[in-house]
């Protein structure tokens, strides 16, 4: 369980004469999930890669509680798009990476590793290489890999974004269940509304480029979810409003 | 023909054998037709006679130890120094802004050139070999390393960062463990230019070696001597390539599936 807050305040991000973020304030209270959902190229990501420490604000400030985020950390774990396992180590060792770093013992590490494991559907393929595993399972793995850290927040840059549609939807599922278990707090950047509907227990709109802050939207449906909520009234009602949102941005940033 | 359409490995095999028969096939023709005078070029079979008297007469094989001892030698000491230089310039854009100029100046200096310079600093013993060697072989070494270290993906050194890993962590269990097979394929390339080196190093003041060999069969005008001097480092090449390239697949297993 997590129990640290997300300050963010007054963040901006310019490329050099580009504005890709105007100034964004969000809170993110302890163990909640909130899903970032805007058009390509929003700067829905770079948000994210400044909470992660991987890129940093033009303007304002990040903080995890009082302590200002000045680079990247273990205790904000992130799951990124593109497949990021090392193919040098194995999928047991892929998890005990940050284990590692951090000087634990090897006898923790192991048992560390082999929960995470258990947990993400791995048994058995422990000591695969990255190349043997498919696009799931290698995203099950770097989920693995961020949680065995323990960290305070996952940060989840589309993670699933690359995989197929049936496959996607069993990640959704496992990853919703390892947040229900462990209330980490949870920022997920997605473009697809029916991800952060199911996902999240609120939903930001960010606006086509420069991208702020549109519409802030409470996700109302109990936890623990699973997929029978997406054929709920409810949730059609979030998706109808939530489309509306986005069509509008989707066509401001494809005339841009 | 498909283009990129893989052949099964016997007809890879079957091809690969059939170009050195279809070469020592014609070498056949032009030297047993009369087409060439023996003087210029021997025969496959003078050259094989040639080649045997070579080892029961001459101690060849104390040439091609020695040749061998060199290779290797300047070679190591080349790697021992140029794979970290070249670690620390990809990973350190500073250390590389300090030494890539002077680098790539550096490599494009003909090693054979140096050879009248060292035989004046070293004399013509082993220091000398070995040297020319080692200035064939670092700045190539240096500058591929380099290249290899900095294209590392910048989102493996990201998510490591996100792991907890540092300066020193993404270093050693990033950069260098991804580095580490093209580093062996690069290690692998260079090794058969030092053997273009080592050969101009003993045609020029050496008394003993296979490039000495040459050139003493050239005073003799036997051809059929050169050439199975000039056959033999071909096949010593070949043989240490494939043995190079089976380490690498066993020590890199990840690289290959």
């Amino acid at each position: 369980m997590s129990n640290k807050t997300l300050r963010i305040q007054g963040v901006t991000r310019s490329f050099g004469a580009m504005l890709a973020l105007q100034p964004i304030d969000l809170t993110v209270a302890p163990g909640e999930f909130v899903a970032i959902l805007g058009p390509s190229g929003c700067g829905k990501s770079t948000l994210l890669r400044i909470v992660a420490g991987l890129d940093r604000p033009s303007g304002g400030t990040v903080a995890l509680d009082a302590a200002p985020v000045t680079g990247p950390g273990p205790e904000r774990g992130m799951v990124f798009q593109s497949y990021t396992l090392f193919p040098w180590l194995t999928v047991e060792q892929n998890i005990r990476f940050g284990l590692r770093e951090a000087g634990r013992p090897e006898a923790e590490q192991r048992e560390i590793a082999a929960r995470f494991i258990a947990r993400t559907g791995l048994k058995g393929f422990e000591n695969h290489w990255p190349k043997q595993l498919s696009g799931g399972m290698q995203q099950r793995c770097a989920l693995a890999r961020a949680l065995a850290n323990d960290p305070e927040m996952l940060l989840l840059d589309e993670p699933f974004g690359a995989l197929d549609h049936q496959t996607r939807e069993l990640m959704q599922e496992l990853l919703l269940e390892i947040w229900e278990a462990d209330r980490k707090t949870v920022l997920f950047v997605t473009h697809d509304i029916d991800e952060a509907v199911f996902l999240a227990s609120r939903v930001l709109v960010i606006s086509a480029r420069p991208g702020r802050i549109k519409a802030e939207v409470p996700v109302p449906l109990p936890y623990p979810r699973d997929w029978t909520v997406k054929t709920s009234p409810e949730f059609a009602a979030l998706k109808a409003r939530l489309m509306a949102d986005i069509r509008e941005e989707v066509r401001r940033s494809a005339v841009a | 023909m498909t283009p990129l359409a893989p052949v099964s490995r016997a007809a890879r095999l079957l091809l690969g054998v059939g170009f050195f028969v279809v070469f020592v096939g014609a070498w056949a023709a032009i030297t047993y037709g009369g087409m060439v005078p023996p003087l210029f070029l021997a025969s496959p079979g003078k050259t094989l006679v040639a080649g045997w008297s070579l080892f029961t007469e001459f101690n060849f094989l104390g040439d091609i130890a020695i040749t061998v001892f060199r290779v290797l030698g300047g070679f190591v000491i080349a790697a021992a120094i140029a794979v970290p230089v070249g670690l620390a310039m990809g990973a350190f854009k500073s250390i590389e802004a300090f030494l890539e100029p002077f680098v790539s100046f550096a490599r494009y200096l003909p090693a054979s050139a140096f050879i009248p310079l060292l035989i004046l600093w070293a004399g013509v013993d082993e220091a000398q070999k070995l040297a020319v060697i080692f200035i064939g072989s670092v700045f190539q070494i240096i500058i591929m390393v380099a290249m290899i270290a900095s294209a590392t993906r910048r989102d493996l050194v990201e998510a490591a960062s996100t792991l907890g890993a540092r300066a020193w962590g993404v270093v050693f269990r990033v950069i260098i463990p991804s580095a580490a097979p093209q580093v062996a394929e690069t290690l692998r390339l260079v090794l058969g230019w030092a053997w273009t080196y080592v050969i101009v190093a003993e045609l020029i003041g050496a008394q003993s070696g296979i490039g000495h060999v040459i050139m003493d069969s050239q005073r003799l005008l036997d051809t059929g001597q050169m050439i199975f001097g000039i056959v033999m480092i071909g096949l010593i090449g070949l043989v240490t390539d494939v043995l190079v390239k089976l380490l690498n697949r066993r020590l890199f297993p990840w690289a290959v599936l």
